[in-house]
């Protein structure tokens, strides 16, 4: 394992799939592969695929990829679901839609629990993005677990992020306006062949008729069936040009920026958090400041003062 | 620093009998471990292909059809040939006694047929899992 960033960089599965696991367990060993990794980023394009459970997140990304395949593009896959805040455990099934990709060696897929992060992402996944960039992926594809309304995190990650809808949400896309409706750069409404898909283009383009803001790009709203490989051909094009309009108009590097900004505050959280709760350092201290909170000897705001305090000496 | 177990449960072959598959992973996922399902009707390349890419410690395999002595042969000896024989192979479904000694010289470590209590699965796995 002592050459694993160089043989990440060569594209071998076996690094890949071993580093992402070292960077998901935060093991010092990632940390020190990605120094190496970084500068070989920044070619793929990343794009999140987000929206609410059961709209065919994963049969979309199934047909996507292979779209990607035909133009002979490389394609890495990151599917993430939610972890059980009880157990600690996850399972992870969004690969049942994609198993036909499993022997194509220009396809790498990885299931994540989200392991307590919310907003829909997990913790490592900026890590997994730069790794299958690095190892030579044209495309990487993010999927987030089925979102309600705040699990908007993918905005940050992704270069082109997509909001995929189903016909007959009927009023809900009012109440869900206020998250995802914000952050898309291209709608998708899947399942087309059911009932109401009008009304629901219609009523997402209401959406973004009333937002005032003056925007260079109308926010296209595209109609699919992923299980019959319709409308995925215009949608590959729309991401395209999507990506062709983020170059032109210098926002590709500011979103990058914005990306670099999300993945350092995580990682110094990270190592904060663990810093704090994990190392014996202050763990006797803060289980002792947890009880004194019970008793109402001291308040919260006060414990975390003394606990930063000791930091920041 | 946290290590969780990541396990791909996976149903080679063509019979269609996921129940003991999904009630297995369910309560790997409830102690704790990150499951990967796959689904029904997979190769023995697909398997030790996704096991590769997940990079899980354990897989387990569940068939009811009567051909786990070709398929489950297929994925050790396939993990075999990727140099991947730490990763723990357990499987169940409808295994002949006699079958058993047979599979696990093959490389499968641990056989579970009908009646067995999922907690005997978790401590089995935590047990000999590698690392």
């Amino acid at each position: 394992m002592n050459d694993i960033a160089a043989n990440v960089l060569k594209g071998d599965p076996r690094f890949i799939a071993r580093l992402i696991t070292l960077a998901e367990n935060n093991d010092p060993i990632a940390a020190n592969a990605m120094k190496t990794i970084h500068p070989k980023t920044g070619n793929a394009h990343v794009i999140g695929i987000t929206g609410v459970m059961g709209s065919g997140k994963s049969t979309l990304i199934y047909e996507l990829t292979r779209e990607y395949r035909k133009k002979g593009l490389k394609v890495g896959i990151i599917a993430i679901d939610p972890t059980s805040p009880f157990s600690g455990g996850a399972l992870l099934g969004d690969r049942i839609r994609m198993m036909e990709l499993a022997t194509d060696d220009g396809v790498f897929i990885r299931s994540m629990g989200t392991r307590g992060m919310l907003g829909g992402l997990t913790s490592a996944v900026y890590d997994v993005v730069e790794i299958l960039d690095a190892s030579g992926k044209d495309v990487v594809i993010v999927e987030t677990v089925g979102v309600g309304q705040a699990e908007v995190d993918v905005v940050k990650i992704a270069d082109t992020t997509l909001v995929v809808l189903v016909p007959g949400l009927g009023d809900a896309i009012q109440t869900i306006k206020a998250g995802i409706m914000e952050i898309a750069d291209i709608y998708v409404v899947n399942k087309a062949d059911r009932s109401g898909v009008e009304q629901a283009v219609a009523e997402i383009e209401s959406l973004i008729d009333i937002s005032c803001s003056e925007k260079e790009r109308k926010t296209p709203v595209l109609t699919t069936i992923a299980k019959e490989n319709k409308g995925i051909f215009e949608l590959v094009k729309e991401i395209e040009d999507h990506k062709k309009f983020l170059k032109k108009t210098k926002m590709f590097d500011i979103q990058r920026r914005k990306r670099y900004e999300a993945e350092l505050v995580e990682i110094i959280r990270k190592r904060l958090m663990n810093f704090i709760f994990d190392e014996s350092t202050f763990k006797g201290k803060v289980e002792d400041l947890i009880d004194q909170i019970s008793k109402k000897k001291v308040d919260p705001h006060t414990a975390a003062e003394e606990i930063l305090g000791k930091i920041l000496k | 620093m946290e290590r969780k177990i990541r396990v791909l449960v996976a149903k080679p072959g063509l019979d269609g009998h996921d129940r003991g598959a999904k009630i297995v992973a369910r309560a790997l996922r409830d102690a704790g471990m990150e499951v990967i399902y796959t689904g029904l009707h997979q190769t023995a390349d697909m398997i030790v292909e996704t096991a590769v890419q997940e990079d899980v410690d354990v897989i387990g395999l569940s068939l009811l059809s009567g051909a786990h002595m070709t398929l489950f042969v297929d994925v050790t000896r396939l993990l075999k040939e990727k140099g991947m024989e730490d990763v723990l192979v357990v499987v169940g479904g409808i295994i002949p006694e006699d079958d058993a000694p047979k599979l696990k010289k093959a490389g499968v470590a641990g056989v579970f047929g009908p009646g067995t209590h999922c907690d005997d699965i978790v401590k089995f796995i935590k047990k000999n899992v590698k690392k």
